[in-house]
């Protein structure tokens, strides 16, 4: 039944609309940014190939080789934490204590309110004069002046990691939760039994079976954190003075504020050449860790 | 489970490796769950610094939209809004007053975006979850590719296209391509539920001449019905929770606009009113919230429904 010819054409025809939706919507605009990346379009309804020059431009003139570097910290910095913090939230709510069921509903808030909204609020916690995060610190006398945190280079920087962290968190934590409830549970009754305490079983039974969902998780968050968009947008639009300009940010303003097409097409392909190398290098990694696990 | 519990219990009182705790304490829970109370004591604490993290700003922003402006330009800094009132969720419909159009539209947008990810997903779904064709693999390894570009890296196209196409400022601007990168994950999700649906039922109705799409119909989609509801609730969520570069750059039109782009204009004005800023964002998103406690369920199965192994 299944191999049959009118199987197959049955099975295209259920297929056809994704298919039809997905060419035009992403793969035809994937191809289009190639194409545009050689050329000099901009507002113009016509615009000239030419050749590599746009790639020549962008690796010789101007910081986008600090651009990369800086999206690159950025990333890794808040992949880390997200994991760290998301294991140990997935820990705790792991935990049998009462009041389970309600601390599990009370972290989804980031995850399920429109991001925008999310990042309004932390806005103005950033906020010198008036926000939370200065006059909690200067309340318990940890700094001694108000400290404008989206306004320094350094401060913009953390500040916009721990925006991404913080919408990124509860994801991670609900699915590391739900990977750790998987384990089976005969495994730290038989270390119990043994005498293993709660952090040496959490450390020789939870982390090694986790890895996979770690894997996994790091890989989403990552191509996520490397795409993130909103936060950096709405708290500080790339500034001060470039500080938080990370690639998306950087081919946002090339392409819709300086509407060189173009140009932004040819960073925008940048970015997809990276997205496509993390992908790879993690189903390497997987399968190196599948085979050693046959062994 | 509680069998396997018991035993170990058994097990644990004979084992003098186990030290038992001194006092007895009244639970009915297994052994292996109970908890000094030092060990409770700091998993409360390591909740709280978890949770305070996570609610921070949702508690700030509550306070900040209770408290008149006087009290927010002020400082030293006041946690707690001494002298707070509603005033700015009396006020805000005035300052925004296109507030209800834009909690309407984002509500709009989302829904129309669910109901066309739907429609496109369940076939395809049923597509690999059922037939064996040439190239089947390579087809959803491409749908999952699309998970590794954002809209923002193909903005420029897509707003070529979007303006070739007559969209622009428009609701399927923002509807179009919003659906288009909540496809793929939405296939793997309803395959990965469909594949657990015996075969011998397809069979079963195609021996007894049914046509396959009367199978379709008939058998498969009351049975993947939970399926389809958590790929549904997912997909809204998406939509609901990132809807915001499309909207900003393919639309202008104020009152196509969704809230967090019709709030993002009033936050960049010069001096933000902060009070009806935080008030407008609570009400906007509040239906949403509450729908969510009673769905969160079915949000953590499509969270890790994907999670399972293929």
């Amino acid at each position: 039944m299944t191999s049959s010819r009118s199987a197959v054409m049955f099975a295209l025809a259920l297929l056809a609309p994704a298919l039809i939706y997905i060419l035009i919507i992403v793969a035809y605009p994937l191809v289009d940014t190639f194409i545009l990346s050689f050329t000099n379009a901009s507002l113009r309804p016509d615009y000239d190939f030419v050749g590599w020059a746009n790639y020549l431009r962008i690796f010789t003139a101007g910081n986008f080789t600090e651009v990369i570097i800086r999206t690159f910290i950025w990333t890794m910095l808040s992949v880390g934490m997200k994991m760290v913090i998301g294991m140990c939230g997935a820990v705790l709510l792991n935990a049998a204590i009462p009041g389970q069921t309600l601390f599990r509903i009370l972290i989804m808030p980031p995850w399920v309110v429109p991001m925008a909204i999310g990042i309004f609020m932390w806005g103005w916690m950033y906020n010198g004069q008036f926000g939370m995060i200065s006059g909690l610190l200067q309340n318990f006398g940890v700094i001694d002046r108000p400290v404008a945190w989206l306004a320094y280079g350094d401060t913009a920087f953390w500040a916009t990691i721990v925006t991404d962290v913080w919408i990124g968190v509860p994801m991670v934590t609900i699915y590391f939760l739900a990977a750790m409830q998987s384990i089976p549970r005969d495994l730290h009754e038989a270390a119990w039994t043994d005498g293993a305490g709660r952090f040496y079983r959490f450390r020789r039974i939870t982390l090694p079976l986790m890895i996979p969902a770690v894997l996994t998780m790091s890989l989403l968050s990552l191509i996520a954190t490397f795409n993130s968009f909103d936060i950096i947008w709405i708290l500080t639009q790339g500034g001060p003075s470039g500080s938080t300009t990370t690639m998306i940010i950087d081919t946002y303003k090339t392409a819709m504020g300086s509407r060189k097409y173009g140009e932004g097409a040819a960073r925008a392909v940048v970015i997809c050449i990276f997205v496509s190398i993390f992908c790879i290098v993690y189903f390497r990694a997987v399968r190196k860790l599948s085979q050693g696990e046959a062994k | 489970m509680s069998d396997v519990a018991r035993t170990t219990e058994v097990a644990a009182v004979d084992s003098p490796a186990i030290v038992r705790p001194k006092f007895k304490l009244r639970s009915t829970k297994p052994m292996i769950d109970r908890y000094r109370w030092y060990e409770a004591l700091g998993l409360y604490a390591g909740l709280a610094v978890f949770l305070f993290f996570v609610l921070a700003p949702f508690i700030e922003g509550f306070l900040v939209s209770l408290k008149p402006l006087a009290l927010l330009f002020s400082t030293p800094y006041s946690f707690w809004p001494s002298n707070g009132s509603f005033d700015a969720y009396i006020r805000m419909w005035d300052s925004v007053p296109l507030l209800g159009l834009y909690i309407f539209n984002s509500f709009f947008i989302s829904s129309i975006v669910t109901i066309v990810v739907v429609i496109v997903v369940v076939p395809a779904a049923y597509a690999f979850a059922r037939f064996q064709f040439n190239g089947a693999g390579l087809m959803l390894g491409g749908f999952l590719a699309v998970n590794m570009f954002s809209g923002a890296v193909l903005l420029i196209p897509l707003f070529r296209l979007m303006r070739s196409l007559g969209l622009l400022n428009t609701y399927w601007a923002m509807i179009v391509p919003g659906a288009a990168f909540l496809i793929p994950s939405s296939i793997w999700l309803l395959r990965t539920y469909m594949i657990r649906i015996p075969k011998e039922l397809d069979e079963a109705a195609w021996v007894d001449g049914a046509s396959r799409l009367y199978t379709l119909r008939r058998v498969i989609l009351p049975l993947a019905m939970p399926g389809i509801v958590v790929v549904a609730i997912m997909t809204f969520i998406g939509a609901y929770a990132q809807q915001f570069i499309f909207a900003l750059t393919f639309n202008s039109k104020s009152e196509f606009m969704p809230l967090p782009i019709g709030l993002f204009a009033f936050f960049g004005k010069q001096e933000v009113i902060w009070n009806e800023l935080m008030a407008a964002s609570f009400v906007g998103v509040l239906p949403v919230m509450v729908v969510i406690v009673f769905l969160q369920r079915y949000l953590v199965a499509g969270l890790t429904a994907g999670a399972i192994k293929q």
